[in-house]
């Protein structure tokens, strides 16, 4: 078996799992998402405002920015060890994308708890 | 009628370089051969020309090789299938090559060995055989038959970029192979073996292998299968 420390998941099975998961949570967000706006047209600022005020969908939302971060990271993992096969560089990348994705995570809770 | 053939040359003792050589094969209108019979012209022509060849008819897996960009064994390819198009033949992509067409498999047969591919069973040894109903016999066709030409696992770009790590189409048709045999008894301990990030999941189901098995076979199907057995020994 071989091991390894920098993807999220405990095993491969675990990192299928995850990736899965993640996203179906991105599948349903994001046709959501379009099925609101297309059935809200035309689109007001009042009706996008009172969309992310109810706190369902900023759980929702919350969901589906840590769905992209557990996506990214196995996602950008898996990429990152079939092409970059420097060691060094890949630890480099591997952890700007993963800060890079819990900044979004970060923005997001602020935004979407400061409407 | 003149077939055209451009060749995959390589001798690391000569050539600095690969490079492609043109060659052209007299064949009688309305006649076809196979791929490995031209090769063998070729080899009458040119006896450097050096590639791999055994039975001759698609058992033995030796000659696999890479013509016009898919990968498949030459004596069961005819000519013909290629429809008097220039015949570009390179041997099997990313692996080091030995010379000309043929190519090092040792990172494709180490894969093999991990997967320990020999039944392994603990119980009592019967006094006969391992019997086994015609129903549990049934699950290993389509999985038996591998030649291991190894044009599954270099048609496959996961296995391209993690030979070490990843055990590669013809390998885990190999351990399904073993995993839904009835008289096998090391399911758990094979399982344990494969559940790591690279031996089985780099699979993403591109079916390169699909397309390619010169005898058919499924290895995407059998590697879902494992998927599964994980998942369910997981959940």
């Amino acid at each position: 078996m071989v091991t390894n420390a920098a993807s999220l998941g405990r095993s491969g099975v675990h990192d299928f799992i995850l990736i899965r998961a993640s996203a179906v949570v991105l599948a349903c967000y994001t046709i959501f998402l379009v099925g609101f706006i297309a059935c809200s047209s035309p689109l007001t600022y009042d009706a996008w405002h009172g969309l992310f005020s109810a706190l369902p969908m900023k759980i929702f939302t919350l969901l589906a920015l840590v769905a992209v971060l557990v996506h990214a990271w196995i996602g950008i993992w898996q990429v990152l060890t079939d092409y970059v096969k420097s060691v060094s560089l890949r630890g480099v990348l591997q952890f700007v994308f993963v800060v890079a994705a819990f900044s979004y995570l970060a923005a997001g809770i602020l935004i979407v708890w400061g409407v | 009628m003149k077939l055209e053939f451009a060749v995959y040359r390589y001798n690391p003792d000569v050539d600095t370089k690969p490079y492609m050589k043109d060659y052209s094969v007299e064949v009688q209108e309305g006649t076809d051969m196979m791929v490995l019979d031209a090769l063998l012209k070729l080899k009458e022509q040119d006896p450097t020309l050096a590639f791999r060849r055994s039975c001759r008819e698609g058992v033995c897996g030796s000659d696999g090789i890479n013509m016009n960009g898919k990968n498949g064994l030459a004596c069961i390819t005819p000519v013909s299938t290629f429809k008097g198009k220039k015949i570009e033949i390179r041997p099997l992509p990313g692996m080091p090559v030995v010379r000309d067409l043929i190519v090092d498999l040792t990172q494709f047969y180490t894969q093999y060995e991990k997967i320990k591919p020999y039944l392994i069973n603990d119980d009592k040894t019967p006094a006969r055989e391992h019997l086994q109903s015609p129903e549990e016999r049934e699950h290993l066709d389509g999985l038996y038959e591998c030649i291991m030409c190894a044009c599954c696992s270099t048609a496959c770009p996961s296995f391209w970029w993690n030979p070490d790590k990843f055990i590669g189409p013809s390998g885990l048709l190999h351990a399904y192979r073993f995993l839904i045999d009835s008289r096998d008894t090391a399911t758990e301990e094979r399982l344990s073996g494969l559940d790591d990030a690279y031996s089985v999941f780099r699979c993403h189901g591109i079916m390169n292998c699909v397309d390619v098995c010169p005898k058919g076979l499924n290895p995407t199907k059998a590697i879902g299968h494992i998927k599964s057995m994980l998942l369910q020994r997981a959940v």
